[in-house]
Order: C-alpha cells, then sequence, then structure tokens
C-alpha cells in the first residue's frame, strides 16, 4: 500500500498540542506544548484509566526477577495495538478531534504501556546473569510491539475512506 | 489493597501522564520532529528515575505508587514503538533502528546508574 501517512504533518506523535515545528528554525528552546483544559483533562482521565489497568495486573500477577514478566509484557503489546489502530484512525479515517487523541492515544495506551518497568526488568534479569531471558524478553517485546502497531494499523487502512 | 491506594493510583497516573505530555513536548519544541527526541528523553529519564525507586528498596506500597504508577505512568512503550514504524514505513530504517537500539541501551544504562544513586541514599 502507498504510504498514505505521507499526508499527515507529523511522521509520529508527539502530543496534539506540540508547537509543530513553529518559531523552530531560528531557536532551537524548550516550549512546553498548548494544551486546553479539554485536552489535559483527556490525558489526564486516559492516563489515570490506563495506570489503573496496569497497575492491577501487576499486583494480581507478582512475577520473579528470572521469569518472564507477562503482566509488563502483556500491557505493553496491547497498548502498542490499541494505539496503533487510535491513532491510524484519528489521522486517517476520522473527522478531526480535539480530545480523542489525548484520551485514547497520549492518555490510554501511554498510561498503559511502560518502558521504565521493562527496562528495570531487564537489568535485574542482567543482574541475575539470566542472559538469555533478557536477549528473549527484549527481542520479543520489541518484535511483538512493533508487529501489533503493523497489523493494526494494516488493518484501520484495509477499511476504505468513506466520505 | 485500600480503595484509597487505588485511587492515589489513578491520580497519580493522569498526573504522570500529563508530566509525559509536558516533557514530550517541550524536547520537541527544541529538538524538532525529525526524530522523536521527545519521548527518549521522557523514557530514558523515567529509566533512571525508576532505577533509583528500585535502588531505594521501598516498601510494597511505596515502590507501587512511586514505581508503577507515577514513573510507569510517566514512560511509555506504545509510542515508543508507534514512533518507530512510523519512522520505517517512511523509509527510515536507519533512524528507526536508532531509535529502539539507543533507547534499550541507554534505557538499562539509565536503569543501572539510578538504582546505583539510589542504592547509596
Amino acid at each position: 500500500m502507498p504510504d498514505q501517512a505521507a499526508d499527515v504533518a507529523m511522521p509520529y506523535p508527539s502530543g496534539p498540542g506540540a508547537p509543530a515545528a513553529a518559531g523552530r528554525a531560528d531557536s532551537a528552546r524548550f516550549v512546553l506544548p498548548r494544551a486546553d483544559r479539554r485536552e489535559v483533562a483527556a490525558i489526564f482521565a486516559g492516563g489515570a484509566l490506563g495506570t489503573l489497568a496496569r497497575a492491577a495486573l501487576a499486583e494480581a500477577f507478582p512475577h520473579s526477577a528470572t521469569s518472564w514478566p507477562w503482566p509488563t509484557f502483556g500491557v505493553n503489546i496491547v497498548a502498542a495495538f490499541l494505539v496503533g489502530y487510535f491513532v491510524t484512525r484519528l489521522q486517517e479515517r476520522l473527522p478531526l478531534s480535539s480530545y480523542r487523541r489525548p484520551l485514547l492515544g497520549t492518555g490510554l495506551c501511554g498510561g498503559l504501556s511502560t518502558f521504565s518497568t521493562m527496562q528495570v526488568e531487564i537489568l535485574k534479569m542482567l543482574s541475575a546473569h539470566a542472559w538469555g531471558l533478557a536477549a528473549g524478553y527484549t527481542a520479543a517485546s520489541v518484535a511483538a510491539g512493533y508487529a501489533a502497531i503493523h497489523l493494526a494499523t494494516a488493518i484501520v487502512r484495509r477499511v476504505r475512506v468513506r466520505r | 489493597m485500600s480503595i484509597l491506594i487505588w485511587m492515589a493510583v489513578a491520580l497519580i497516573g493522569g498526573a504522570g501522564s500529563l508530566a509525559r505530555f509536558l516533557v514530550d513536548g517541550a524536547v520537541s519544541s527544541a529538538a524538532g520532529h525529525d526524530f522523536p527526541f521527545g519521548t527518549m528523553a521522557v523514557n530514558i529519564s523515567g529509566a533512571i528515575l525508576l532505577g533509583l525507586v528500585t535502588g531505594l528498596a521501598l516498601g510494597d506500597t511505596e515502590a507501587l505508587l512511586a514505581g508503577t504508577a507515577a514513573v510507569g505512568s510517566y514512560t511509555t512503550f506504545s509510542t515508543w514503538m508507534l514512533e518507530t514504524q512510523r519512522l520505517a514505513e517512511e523509509r527510515q530504517h536507519r533512524k528507526a533502528v536508532v531509535n529502539v537500539v539507543a533507547s534499550l541501551v541507554l534505557g538499562v544504562a539509565a536503569a543501572a546508574v539510578g538504582r546505583l544513586i539510589g542504592a547509596q541514599l
């Protein structure tokens, strides 16, 4: 399928309110993204819900440092699939919306998934000399996460745009 | 586990997600949008913080609130993967690979440094 993302301004999300390269050429400064109260509320609500689900799974299925971290692995892959689905649909299929991306992408999927926990889990595996587990967990997370985004994107794009 | 703690998990998770949005946006505004530096900055700084929390060897509830809820919601796996896939889709394969490998190497190193610092405190 030809590059349907070409007409999308940014190849990756930097937050809906991110100052899209405005005034960047002459001054590379840190500028906080603008967000209205609705966006802030959406990110907060989505993040709260995603975090609650992830924390509940982590508490329900504790695992040792040298066993496969199913809770983290599971939420990360599910969140990757969901963000691929939501973002592709919102960017390429649905009319512009001010709160859906912050709610579902930045909030829900961002709160549901976690990078830091995965890194600490890998660190603990390395500390326990579980080299194979560390390598397998890292490779499986990246491969499955990438495949989940790819699959979700393809599923959305199979549906023709209705005008 | 009391209902209050779970309410705190939700509130902290919302705040962590907002912090991610702000840091990502601020770093992206300074570093540009050719490479997802914003997410990388969030994830590496979060890895240091969670390493720190791990090194501190907190109690269960404290670890849940500071680690799983606060730092866990601040960092993101899904956006990292989405940005990687979008880079690859635009045939920017080198950037996509760099985004994955650099995040992983720096992330584990950051977690190790954080854990060392935390264990000293």
